[in-house]
């Protein structure tokens, strides 16, 4: 089991730790991939100079699948990471729940960093899209994809969040500085008042998971709750792998073996090269992904699947606009079970694609989401101090 | 039978932006090889490209002077394809709501006028280029010219000759340079263009089969290429030596044939679809506004402009050829109001100098406004003409007044007759020979005497009051 996949000596500072999908100048950056093994950025992600601005140090790359599209690191190059039960972690979760790091940044790509806070018992949030810079950082399916962070608490996890967020010239899906202003941690806030569940997505997971939103719901004092059907969400789980998947294939056809990273030892010519490079670099899921996302993509398949996955993203934004005249955010889990093992995933190698159902939602409207106590919480765009302030409150901190 | 040609093209102009359309490296031409090139543009993880705005405005400017209709909100989208000069393996184009469509290009031939329509233009970024190396025997990529900016402009099938194809390129060069959007180097391969071809019965409405030829870089290569073509098709049709189908060909200039390009290189399911990372260029009044006032008059609206102003067909003729010459004309004769004096300075000083230097007309940078003042002087009888050739020169190195230049160069006329009796006097005290002879009636030595005080003042006086002084010292 590998949980680094390089380490920092000297940290100056608080420590945090990153998945290896965040790109830094003295530390390799591979995304979980035998294509990038031992890559070296040029350059440094926009958020690492803002950390260190706000006093935070580096201290090492966690391991991630590869391309942060798997369930819970499985897919990873370097090993997937298991506890002492042989549950499957987060790499960078457990990092953080050990106490080497005060809170991990990730790529959420398709949810697997959510799930695994989830699985490390800890707090989570993904921001709303365009809040925190992607400069730097490798690109999955960048319409959705977002930098995220955990922490053990949720106060951990709004101090770095205030540190990250904020307005970037080298990123053109940046928000404006009074936007991103929106996420500091003394930036004026509404208190979550009243929450619809999704039933449709509850109603499909475990009984522990079931559990866990009911705890939720019996630790969040003063906090109406009020099921809908919401099955609505359900057609995001679609919607998202295509547009991901699609995002994901176009974004790693740079790999082909010709600037940098991996290049098969036989070939005789170009195409041999790229064919020959790419079929020993990449692991099974992102190869099927790519395969999946070129099809979507495909002449024949763009108007009658890619266009209309579009059309959905913009029906789920729109159901999600009209929820939230009268709620201020939705509860759901955020997977279908409370533990995954090597097994499962072995069993079902697009158990990721499966387990999009609860994460697609907020992944294809750019909308935060929070996981805490095991569940995730969608947001209103902006209201992370909200969503962290329940969170604080459901997990009596400061008390 | 009679057959008729039917042609549509695409031609491919780089943009004259100082920097490439998503990253800030030079876009420059030339350059050590791979010295243009950021992790951006040469298809490193982790950047995120950033539109120039410069190139939005130089894609709307070619789209007004082909009477285009704007798309104010335009997008970018990717179009993957895989080969070693493309680094991300896709190009940004765009393909869903390019920048210009709907527009017109009127052109002239023999046949008489006729307008060209323009199905779109699009912008878009160039690819690297491959280098062979002999050495190592292996391939190389230069990246400089990958993300340079492009634009590409889709005619309809409206063309139907060679002559109307090099009438409609010409016209086309001479607008966007006019315009500045482009330097349009064919050599340099600032202008590319494929061509659609297809022959017909003549009067049927039913299209033939369709090759269409990449890549051709030359006036004359795309001349023969189109008449190899039409021949081709003909003997196709007619005699049945080959079966037509629609693919890509490639020009071989120096054998005089097109050959079939292999299928797979060809064959092409681009996979387009919205760039995530380019949001929507939204062009508002105020910028389209903006861009419409900078427009350039037509060629032939300046050159009836500039006959307004008095000077010959041929000469306004002269100027047109290139807008630098139009904008120093037109600064030279606001500040001079000598419109002939203006045009001659640049016709045949500038030019003279550009030559020497080996510079294109285009490449004419000097100050209009400066070029009036040296005019003016030399209307005010206050600089002679040989003085201001020196002066001239120098204003093509570096930034002066003229007027300023030539007083502390000493290069101004003197109108001071004390002085000018001054130098009279000595020089003939100097040569009491020469003076002797004159009024013996030997009247050729004036003109020597006139030369050595010329000399001795540098030039720098009004012939004709020097005359004066030197013939009340000789009576
Ligand atoms: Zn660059």
């Amino acid at each position: 089991m590998k949980l680094y996949t390089a380490k920092s000596e000297n940290v100056s500072g608080k420590p945090v730790v990153l998945d290896d999908t965040i790109l830094t100048k003295d530390m390799p950056t591979a995304a979980g991939s035998k294509m990038l093994d031992g890559y070296m950025s040029l350059f440094d992600a926009e958020i690492i100079s803002k950390l260190k601005d706000a006093g935070f140090g580096i201290c090492g790359k966690a391991n991630v699948g590869e391309m942060a599209i798997d369930l819970l690191g499985e897919t990873s190059y370097y090993g997937e990471c298991t506890d002492e039960s042989g549950k499957l972690v987060g790499a960078s979760a457990e990092i953080v729940k050990n106490g080497e790091a005060v809170a991990a940044i990730s790529m959420d790509v398709c949810g697997s960093s959510a799930r695994a806070a989830a699985m490390s018992g800890l707090v989570y949030i993904k921001p709303t899209y365009g809040t925190v810079s992607r400069f730097g950082t490798i690109p999955a399916a960048c319409s959705g994809e977002c930098v995220a962070v955990s922490a053990k608490t949720a106060s951990e996890c709004r101090e770095v969040l205030s540190a990250i967020a904020g307005h970037d010239d080298k990123d053109g899906t940046s928000l404006p500085e009074d936007k991103c202003a929106l996420l500091k941690a003394d930036a004026p806030r509404s208190e979550i008042k009243k929450i619809a569940i999704a039933k449709a997505l509850v109603d499909s997971a475990s009984d522990e998971v079931k559990a866990l939103i009911e705890s939720f719901k019996a630790n969040a004092d003063g906090v109406e709750f009020a099921p809908i059907d919401a099955n609505e969400l359900t057609y995001a789980q679609a919607a998202w792998n295509i547009l991901m998947s699609a995002e994901v294939c176009n974004n790693v056809s740079k790999y082909d073996g010709v600037k940098y990273g991996y290049r098969a030892a036989e070939f005789s010519n170009i195409d041999e090269l790229y064919t020959n490079s790419r079929t020993e670099a990449f692991g099974y899921l992102l190869k099927s992904t790519i395969l999946f996302g070129s099809e979507t993509l495909s002449e024949d398949n763009y108007m009658k699947v890619y266009d209309k996955a579009l059309r959905v993203r913009r029906v789920i934004v729109e159901y999600f606009d009209k929820l939230f005249a009268d709620f201020d955010a939705v509860l759901m889990p955020v997977s279908s079970k409370t533990a995954y093992t090597k097994a499962d995933t072995d069993a079902n190698t697009y158990i990721a694609y499966d387990e999009s159902i609860y994460t697609a939602p907020a992944s294809i409207t750019g909308l935060p989401r929070a996981v805490v106590g095991g569940v995730q919480l969608v947001g209103k765009a902006f209201s992370e101090n909200s969503l962290l302030d329940l969170a604080t409150k459901v997990r009596k901190e400061g008390k | 039978m009679k057959y008729e040609t039917v042609i549509g093209l695409e031609v491919h102009v780089e943009m004259a932006t100082e920097s490439k359309i998503f990253c800030s490296c030079s876009a420059k031409f030339g350059g050590e090889q791979n010295d243009h090139v950021c992790p951006a543009c040469c298809g490193m993880p982790g950047m995120l490209p950033i539109v120039n705005k410069h190139v939005v405005d130089l894609g709307m400017t070619a789209g007004m002077m082909l009477n285009c209709d704007i798309n104010r909100t335009t997008t970018f989208d990717k179009k993957s394809y895989y080969y070693p000069d493309l680094p991300n393996a896709y190009q940004t184009t765009q393909w869903f709501a390019p920048v210009c469509v709907n527009g017109t290009v009127d052109i002239k031939t023999s046949k008489g006028e006729k307008k060209v329509r323009i199905k779109q233009i699009h912008m878009e970024e160039d690819a690297g280029k491959l280098v062979h190396d002999d050495w190592t025997d292996s391939t190389l990529v230069d990246f400089n010219r990958t993300s340079v900016p492009l634009i590409e402009i889709v005619s309809q099938p409206d063309l139907s000759s060679a002559e109307e194809v090099i009438a409609y390129l010409e016209r086309l060069r001479s607008l966007l340079r006019f315009a500045k959007v482009s330097d349009c180097r064919w050599e340099q391969g600032s202008m590319r263009c494929d061509v659609n071809l297809s022959v017909r019965p003549e009067g049927s409405d039913v299209l033939g089969v369709r090759t269409e030829m990449k890549n051709m870089n030359s006036l004359s290569a795309i001349e023969r290429a189109i008449e190899y073509e039409t021949a081709r098709h003909i003997d196709a049709i007619e005699n049945g030596t080959e079966v037509l189908v629609q693919e890509t060909r490639r020009w071989d200039d120096i054998k005089g044939k097109s050959y079939a390009m292999r299928t797979k290189e060809t064959a092409g399911d681009y996979r387009y679809f919205p760039d995530p990372n380019v949001m929507p260029v939204v062009i508002d009044d105020e910028w389209y506004n903006r861009i419409k006032e900078t427009l350039p008059d037509l060629p032939e609206v300046k050159a009836q402009k500039f006959i307004e102003l008095g000077l010959t067909e041929y000469d306004a003729d002269q100027l047109i050829q290139s807008r630098a010459l139009c904008d120093v004309f037109e600064a030279a004769y606001k500040t001079s109001g000598l419109a002939k004096e203006s045009a001659n300075w640049i016709i045949t000083d500038c030019m003279t100098i550009l030559n020497k230097k080996q510079m294109t007309a285009d490449m004419l940078s000097i100050s209009g406004k400066a070029l009036g003042e040296l005019i003016k002087l030399v209307a005010e009888e206050k600089v002679n003409r040989g003085n201001a050739k020196r002066i001239l020169a120098v204003m093509f190195d570096e930034d002066i007044n003229p007027q300023e230049y030539a007083e502390k160069n000493g290069l101004i006329v003197s109108n001071d007759t004390g002085k000018l009796e001054e130098v009279v006097k000595a020089v003939c005290a100097a040569d009491p020979k020469s003076v002797e002879d004159y009024k013996n009636g030997k009247e050729k030595v004036f003109m020597a005497l006139f030369g050595q005080c010329m000399k001795q003042l540098q030039g720098n006086c009004n012939p004709q009051a020097l005359k004066e002084a030197l013939l009340k010292e000789l009576q």
